[in-house]
């Protein structure tokens, strides 16, 4: 019934709709119009213009790569800096006999096995259109030699370039790392970051350490020229230039003198050394010992050199400090008193009947205190002071491993500490849900009582433990730890790092009280750590540890002479000083150490004196010179 | 019409003006890519192999009555959509962007198929409501374009949201989007873009800003840009010659299989090559408008359309992001640019724009 009306619109709606096709199809006259414009413009008026630059002329864009930012300490000390240099280079592609080539050229200049080695190794990492260095740092009497015979070698150039330094060598090498060539998974990823143009022409990427972690700021923005060139390939003008722009240079919130101090303290030792500013995060020191050569890696390492390094049995490639996980022994007791008044588990004025050793409830198996006989009457003053496990035993028993948990990783065990280096490991803080889904297994109350000690299954990272201590000196308050304090561009204002308040634990003054004079009197007469105390002309605190690394049977006596040196206990030292304004908080592991208070409290006693009173300890003395009177 | 016509019409459901242009420009595509890879037979091979492929899908879309393609645009639209979804979840990336999906042993790009779905949808949506259209049916078009359009923009491929836009746009057009709206909606546009601007993350600013003067990035996009201008500008009146193109042998063309192919004609055909070309895609629109304004559904006209002006749109952004007065988005030249997937989607549009030419014909006799 409504066709009538249905026909009209739908005539009128054929009408509007050829309306706007033929609007469509002036659109497109349009367009054409203006391509027809632009080809007309290009082709006939510009010819002559177009026609010069790709027949008689190339434009080529060549890419100047931007010098890398420097890394500073602190105090303004260089701790990577750039110098340039000239090196040999391989075209592969334009070579047809390698081994002929690289004879003839060790004529002119001095290529020894090891080079020939890396070049090889470097030939099979990155196939490209490019140079591959044979030799780096040419004398000039080198280069002349080269350059006199060039014609000889058309595969083969001179190029002056500028090289990485690290005037600490293998002191800072964990924690500037180092620069190396771009592989092909280095260009996937700037491929995948949209950043791979940035990287014309650049050879050298951070692989490692703040070198790695600060890429993006130190490597600075790409420059390029376009030049033409003749078809011999010689420039002949530059037609334009964009400048580039330097990578900011660094400063570090590290103290270099005070690394280097840290890191002679340790002597023969191996391990880890992290120093913080308790007031503002900031890492002072970071050591892990030993540490490389990291000039090694920067052109591609041989493989040789690089098996005795990863083959070691000292494993000097391992960032220990950033990634080594160990049990935290004794140092833990202090954070688990703090436990224990926060729960009310113990009142600080509790006092227990030490026997020497701990049983469960219903069970026959003794868990032994480090000294056989046992301490006494002990509180929770004293058992800081003498380090007393069977304390802890009874107190992480009745406390429930949850609880312990719960408590303890609000000092930030058993997570990444966020420094603003690659790689950090998260450390261990069990409970009964890990074990659960770990294992699938129950927790067993004995768990609980060896977690109390630091033993079982707990495990932290040196940076870890010293972040803690660093929370517990600055009265409960956390600072994000970071290694640099301020970035400067080459244009622009310098970036200051704020010092960023990560949580607050709003621990009672009166527990902090109790829990830091226990610790200062550890490096009194009477503490774990008196020894290294001796003489102190600071209020110092701190706490001793041990970290089992084999376990003893029942009944057995720990013998250190008995035992293969790499089986030997961990020592572990937590420091921080002046006791009632913390300046500085650190932690020491010296793997296979044995005591922490024999060895490794001597070493932060090392740090600590230089860094309050400016110190120098005589260079290389041993260790353990005054050795702890007890032990833990 | 003689006999034979007629057959190829209404049998074989071709229609033989359309047939002629798109021959025209799959022959330059073969001797092009022969030349634009330095006399490599096995990509004009492998193009032979996508052609016949993409020629095959042609026809069977073109032997698809009317009714069909209504009720094939949902699924397909909500097919397409899901795949967007699955690629920005788990998708390959490639090349820095989010584009692929891995399904079983194939890779396949969603966004491609989106070119047909997206159109197909929103005619589909616009026949339904043809009787009572209201304000509030263009504005749900509007989501069926937009929400494809930003995950596609997300992957990151600008070049294909683009022509998927444009797409949608010519749909609303030729249904009739009142020009009050169009008008205000651009200007609105041009009001809030200071707003967006200063919303925006410095390196997507610097993005845009790269886009619009790659002279800023001689060393990745404006590279080719330059490259391609000097190749177009050097061809001259008559081009170099086939095979003589020194940018395009000399290694300075960058993707001149795919994306910078127009170069590689401009350069060896010069002017009077491109005048040519333009005249087979002015003859391959002109067929696709008379298809249009005879097409007797109010869904078919919207489809035919949009096919029709999206082709046009495709070769014009393409050919002008080689002579340089659009920024280098990613857009191949249709029907001669090597590749598979493009020419497939094309394809299946043409098949379009045939069915709906050769089964009107037979519902009206």
């Amino acid at each position: 019934m409504n066709r009538f009306i249905e026909l009209k619109n739908h005539q009128r709606e054929i009408y509007y709709f050829r309306l706007r096709l033929v609007l469509s199809l002036g659109f497109v006259a349009v367009m054409l119009f203006i391509l027809l414009a632009r080809f007309f413009y290009l082709q006939v008026i510009r010819h002559e213009y177009f026609h010069t630059l790709s027949d008689s002329n190339r434009i080529y864009v060549v890419p100047i790569v931007p010098n890398r930012g420097l890394l500073l300490d602190r105090n303004g000390v260089v701790m990577a800096q750039n110098y340039s240099g000239y090196t040999l280079e391989i075209a592969p592609a334009k070579v047809t006999d390698m081994d002929a080539l690289i004879a003839e050229l060790s004529r002119l200049v001095t290529i020894t096995p090891k080079d020939i080695k890396r070049f090889k190794k470097l030939l099979t990492e990155r196939q490209a259109l490019e140079t591959m260095p044979i030799r780096s740092q040419l004398t000039d009497e080198e280069v002349a030699r080269v350059s006199a015979q060039r014609f000889r070698f058309p595969s083969v150039e001179v190029k002056a370039r500028l090289f990485r330094e690290y005037p600490f060598s293998d002191v800072t090498a964990h924690l500037i790392g180092y620069v190396g060539r771009i592989n092909q998974k280095d260009i996937e990823q700037l491929e995948e970051d949209e950043i791979a143009s940035n990287y014309m022409g650049s050879d050298y990427i951070g692989k490692t350490g703040v070198e790695q972690s600060y890429e993006k700021a130190l490597h600075g923005t790409t420059g390029f020229e376009q030049v033409e060139v003749d078809a011999g390939g010689r420039a002949v003008r530059v037609l334009s230039r964009t400048t580039p722009q330097s990578g900011s240079n660094l400063m570090l919130t590290l103290d270099a003198k005070l690394q280097e101090v840290a890191e002679q303290a340790f002597g023969d030792y191996r391990g880890a050394l992290v120093a913080i500013d308790p007031t503002n995060g900031e890492v002072l020191a970071f050591v892990s010992k030993p540490g490389y050569d990291p000039a090694l890696f920067i052109d591609g390492i041989d493989t040789e050199t690089w098996e005795e390094l990863n083959g070691s049995l000292d494993t000097p490639l391992n960032n220990r400090a950033l990634r080594g996980q160990y049990p935290p022994g004794s140092t833990i007791k202090p954070f688990m008193a703090l436990a224990g008044l926060h729960y009310g588990t113990r009142a600080p004025t509790r006092t227990i009947s030490d026997p020497g050793y701990f049983m469960l409830p219903g069970s026959r198996h003794q868990y032994r205190d480090w000294k056989s006989g046992g301490h006494g009457a002990v509180d929770l003053y004293k058992s800081i002071v003498v380090s007393c496990d069977t304390y802890y035993y009874g107190l992480a028993t009745e406390m429930g491993i949850d609880n312990m948990h719960g408590y303890l990783s609000r000092f930030g065990f058993g997570k990444k500490t966020g420094l603003d280096m690659d790689g950090e490991t998260s450390g261990l803080l069990p409970s009964t849900e890990w074990k659960t889904k770990r294992y699938n297994q129950i927790w067993y109350p004995g768990d609980t009582v060896s977690a109390g000690i630091g033993q079982g299954y707990n495990l932290v990272t040196p940076l870890q433990l010293a972040v803690a201590t660093a929370t517990l000196a600055n009265d409960g308050i956390a600072f994000q730890p970071h290694l640099v304090k301020e970035i400067r561009p080459a244009r622009g204002e310098p970036v200051l790092t704020e010092h960023k308040q990560m949580y607050d634990l709003q621990i009672p003054p009166d527990h902090l009280k109790l829990v830091k004079s226990a610790m200062e009197a550890v490096t009194k007469p009477g503490g774990t750590a008196v020894g290294a105390g001796y003489g102190v002309e600071y209020r110092m605190a701190g706490k001793t540890g041990t970290a089992q690394v084999i376990a003893m049977k029942q009944g057995e006596k720990y013998d250190a002479k008995k035992i293969s040196e790499y089986n030997r206990d961990h020592a572990w030292f937590i420091a921080f000083a002046p006791a009632d304004k913390p300046r500085i908080a650190l932690a020491v592991l010296a793997e296979n150490g044995g005591h922490g208070g024999s060895t490794a409290a001597p070493i932060a006693r090392k740090v600590l004196d230089y860094y309050l009173l400016g110190k120098i300890p005589k260079p290389l003395q041993a260790v353990s010179e005054k050795a702890g009177s007890e032990s833990d | 019409m003689n006999l034979r016509k007629i057959k190829i019409r209404f049998m074989l459901h071709l229609d033989p003006v359309l047939l002629a242009g798109l021959g025209g420009f799959l022959f330059i595509s073969l001797v092009l890519l022969y030349s634009a890879s330095d006399g490599n037979w096995m990509r004009v091979l492998g193009q032979l192999g996508n052609i016949a492929v993409a020629f095959t899908a042609m026809w069977i879309v073109a032997n698809m009555p009317l009714h069909w393609l209504m009720r094939i645009a949902v699924p397909v639209y909500v097919f397409g959509m899901l795949m967007l979804v699955g690629v920005a979840l788990f998708g390959e990336i490639s090349h820095g962007a989010r584009r692929w999906l891995h399904i079983g042993v194939a890779t396949i790009q969603p966004s491609e198929l989106m070119k047909i779905a997206v159109p197909l949808m929103m005619a589909w949506y616009f026949e339904k409501h043809e009787a009572t259209l209201k304000l509030r049916n263009y504005f749900v078009a509007l989501i069926l374009l937009v929400l494809p359009v930003a995950l596609i923009l997300r992957q990151p491929d600008l070049g294909t949201s683009i022509l998927i836009a444009a797409s949608g746009f010519y749909v609303l057009f030729l249904a009739g989007l009142s020009w009050r709206i169009m008008i205000g909606g651009a200007l609105a546009a041009m009001a809030s873009a200071p707003f967006l601007w200063s919303a925006l993350h410095d390196y997507q600013r610097h993005r845009i800003l790269m886009l619009l003067d790659p002279s800023q990035d001689a060393l990745g996009k404006g590279y080719h840009t330059i490259q391609g201008m000097i190749a177009v500008g050097s061809g001259g009146i008559l081009g170099k010659g086939y095979m003589n193109g020194t940018q395009t042998h000399l290694d300075f063309l960058p993707e001149r299989t795919t994306d910078f192919i127009f170069a590689v004609w401009s350069e060896e055909f010069g002017l009077l090559g491109n005048l040519l070309l333009l005249g087979l895609y002015v003859f391959v629109i002109g067929r696709g408008f008379i298809i249009t304004a005879n097409a007797s559904t109010y869904f078919t006209r919207l489809m035919a359309g949009s096919i029709t002006l999206t082709f046009f749109t495709y070769a014009f952004v393409n050919m002008g992001m080689v002579s340089g007065i659009l920024p280098v988005v990613g857009v191949p030249l249709p029907l001669v640019s090597y590749g598979g997937t493009s020419l497939l989607t094309l394809m299946l549009g043409f098949g379009m724009l045939m069915s709906i030419d050769t089964h009107k014909q037979l519902v009206k006799t």
